[in-house]
């Protein structure tokens, strides 16, 4: 059996973004059916799907859809575009490339659910985005597409298009509900405020991802059967992975879920090519940034969640980047936790002062101001930031932002470790060599004397 | 300068009115603001209290949470360059490096020309395209050194109209037509939609049983 490409097919199509070449591809067909079934009918499809979500926590969509209390009115369906983890490079080519599609999803989704009203919330920095899916909504409602009476019927949406301005915890979709409502885009507390119960203005909303609404319009056009026949287990139909890093042919690749592994998308000629000439894999992070890394021991795992989950990680956001054995441990954990420390919002004290605490340690042990007690240091704030350190992440914070920072340094220490001692057994034999000990008047050194009181 | 112009205001409004809250319009109000005068002024802010109906102070609030947002002015080209994971790891320290030299100035600062800002900034999902940067937020993907020397000789030269000053985003704008709008869904109006009533008096309350 050929694997199809549901999501990414029109991706080579010249002008693959205008409503003339969506529709002369099947374009809106899904909606028309969609249109001629219940909305519960809708659902059922999508349930049979087994449509996991695709923005990171991996959710079915179908059942999430079915968490909306009955009776409250109106529900609002929101759309999450702010892709920004890093490794993560899909949702951008799904709006860019087929911005119908995923307005085609929307719809469908906004029927089943019932929803109201609809706010496709795009990342800031995406300005060619913005102008494909705005063009793509303009086409959309001229052709009656959108708006009232879509296509003759009683079911009426608006989709507006809201956009960010730089800040990844607006991805966590509390975040993004209050950004939408025009606040910093700080999360909520999980309960009471899951959005299914209480999201945009306090009412039932959907939040779902950008390649998850893209799979509804082939969902709906094929049958919730058709796509859960492609994969394995828990993960069916098919996925789009982002392979970057150390490979020869970098690249995004809509793959089927469940069955291909590790190995095949990043050795695969069709795929990412295996790595440069004499370079064997150091290691890869299979979900993004916030996944705890892989190694060797792990390429012939299968793309699947569950498989994934059980090995002690997560497939996330469906970004792998490879390291390979030139890679300084070291520094590419900072890089990461940096990233988090960075993006903190600043709401729990765990994740704001850990973050920020765990980034200044690793910088002071990369610059050779390291102290032999910083690794256990390092835990010790990690253990405060995510309790045990252990997978699934337990969490002292509002959200899972700042266990996501504790992944890559359990990854690093516990997998690398001597490169750490190495870094702080050079720097001190260097300091111990020249005197005065502590170079005065240096950021490092400030933090060095600094730090020196304030832990045990 | 920096209150809205006259179709600004125009355009504030018509954004407004897609979002059942007023305060909802505010990052894209902000964004408005910024691409009328390259930066978010103090008028600017004041001027989305008066049309928002909340107070300036929280729309600095709002305003200072987006890193996108610059409440001074910056160089008519913003530079964004990647150093996260993937392009770290295939050269996007160098071509930051690269940048700041060739600029001559370093990250979170503008040339005195008033031509360039750099900023060093988190994943912008070019991942398998690095190392990458953005200019304005429009992709350049897989930069050489080289290929950076000749992009800023063109900005320099006036040859890249592909890249409006900084502040302007999409450059087509969402219009929903009167006559085809569904309206806005106002939160305290509880009315099943009319497609769920009619077709399925239980869509909803099936309560995630599977
Ligand atoms: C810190 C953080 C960042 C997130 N960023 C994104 C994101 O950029 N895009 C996204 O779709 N989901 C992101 N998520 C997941 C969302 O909270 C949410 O689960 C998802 O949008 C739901 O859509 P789905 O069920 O279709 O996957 C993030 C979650 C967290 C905790
Ligand atoms: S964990 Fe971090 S990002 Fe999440 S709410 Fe707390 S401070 Fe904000
Ligand atoms: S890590 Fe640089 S674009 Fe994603």
């Amino acid at each position: 059996m050929t694997v199809p490409q549901i999501i990414t097919g029109r991706f080579d199509l010249p002008n693959s973004y205008t409503i003339e070449q969506y529709e002369a591809t099947g374009g809106y067909q899904g909606l028309r059916r969609a249109l001629g079934m219940t909305p519960a009918a809708v659902t059922d499809e999508v349930k049979t799907a087994s449509l996991l979500g695709r923005g990171g926590a991996g959710f079915p969509a179908g059942v999430k859809w079915g968490f909306c209390p009955p009776g409250v009115w109106p529900r609002y369906l929101v759309v999450n575009g702010d892709e920004s983890e890093p490794g993560t490079y899909k949702d951008r080519l799904l709006m860019e490339l087929d911005p119908h599609q995923l307005i085609e999803g929307i719809l469908i989704a906004s029927y089943a659910v019932g929803c109201s009203q609809a706010f496709c919330y795009i990342r800031g920095e995406m300005a060619l985005a913005q102008e494909r899916v705005a063009q793509a909504l303009n086409d959309a409602y001229a052709k009656g597409y959108i708006g009232k009476n879509i296509l003759g019927t009683d079911f009426s949406v608006d989709v507006v298009m809201a956009w960010g301005a730089g800040a990844y915890i607006v991805g966590e979709e509390t975040a993004l509900i209050e950004s939408l409502e025009g606040n910093r885009g700080m999360p909520r507390l999980k309960p009471p405020f899951f959005p299914a119960a209480k999201g945009l203005y306090m009412q039932p909303t959907i939040v779902n991802n950008v390649e998850t609404l893209s799979n509804l319009p082939w969902i709906v056009n094929n049958g919730g059967t058709a796509f859960a026949e492609l994969g394995a287990e828990g993960s069916k139909g098919t996925r789009i992975f982002a392979v970057s890093g150390h490979v020869k042919n970098p690249g995004v690749f809509e793959v089927e879920y469940g069955v291909t592994t590790f190995r095949d998308v990043i050795f695969g000629e069709q795929y990412a090519g295996g790595l440069h000439e004499g370079r064997s894999v150091k290691a890869f992070i299979p979900g993004g940034a916030s996944a705890p890394w892989f190694y060797e021991e792990h390429l012939d795992l299968p793309l699947e969640k569950g498989t994934v989950d059980r090995a002690g990680s997560m497939l996330g956001s469906g970004a792998i980047v490879v390291m390979d054995d030139t890679t300084d441990a070291v520094k590419a954990c900072l890089s990461v936790v940096k990233f988090f420390a960075h993006e903190s919002c600043g709401k729990c004290t765990p994740c704001r002062e850990g973050t920020t605490w765990l980034e200044r340690i690793l910088k002071r042990i990369l610059d050779g101001y390291g102290r032999p007690s910083d690794l256990d240091l390092l835990l010790d704030v990690a253990d405060n930031i995510s309790p045990g350190i252990a997978w699934p992440p337990k969490q002292t914070t509002f959200c899972p932002l700042g266990p996501s920072a504790v992944s890559p340094l359990s990854s690093a220490i516990g997998r690398f470790r001597p490169e750490f001692e190495a870094y702080i057994r050079k720097g001190m034999q260097q300091r111990a060599a020249t005197a005065p000990q502590v170079p005065i008047n240096t950021p490092a050194a400030a933090l060095a004397t600094e730090g020196a009181g304030s832990h045990g | 300068m920096a209150r809205y112009t006259v179709d600004n205001i125009e355009l504030a409004r018509e954004i407004i009115g897609r979002y059942p809250r007023p305060k909802s319009a505010l990052i894209p109000l902000l964004h408005l603001a910024q691409e009328q005068d390259g930066y978010v002024t103090d008028e600017a802010m004041a001027h989305i209290a008066e049309l928002v109906g909340i107070t300036p102070a929280e729309v600095l609030g709002t305003c200072t949470f987006y890193e996108m947002f610059k409440l001074e002015p910056v160089g008519r080209y913003v530079v964004n360059v990647c150093t996260n994971i993937s392009c770290m790891l295939t050269g996007g320290e160098d071509l930051l490096h690269h940048a700041e030299q060739t600029l001559g100035i370093k990250a979170g600062n503008t040339t005195s020309d008033g031509l360039f800002t750099i900023e060093e900034v988190e994943c912008i999902a070019a991942c398998t395209e690095s190392p990458a940067l953005q200019v304005n937020y429009r992709y350049f993907h897989k930069v050489s050194n080289n290929d950076f020397d000749q992009l800023v000789a063109d900005l320099r030269a006036g040859v890249r109209n592909d890249i409006p000053p900084h502040g302007t985003l999409g450059l087509v704008r969402q219009h929903i037509p009167a006559d085809r709008a569904a309206g806005v869904a106002l939160p305290e109006v509880s009315v099943e939609p009319a497609w769920m009533a009619t077709k399925s008096t239980g869509a909803g309350a099936d309560g995630g049983a599977s």
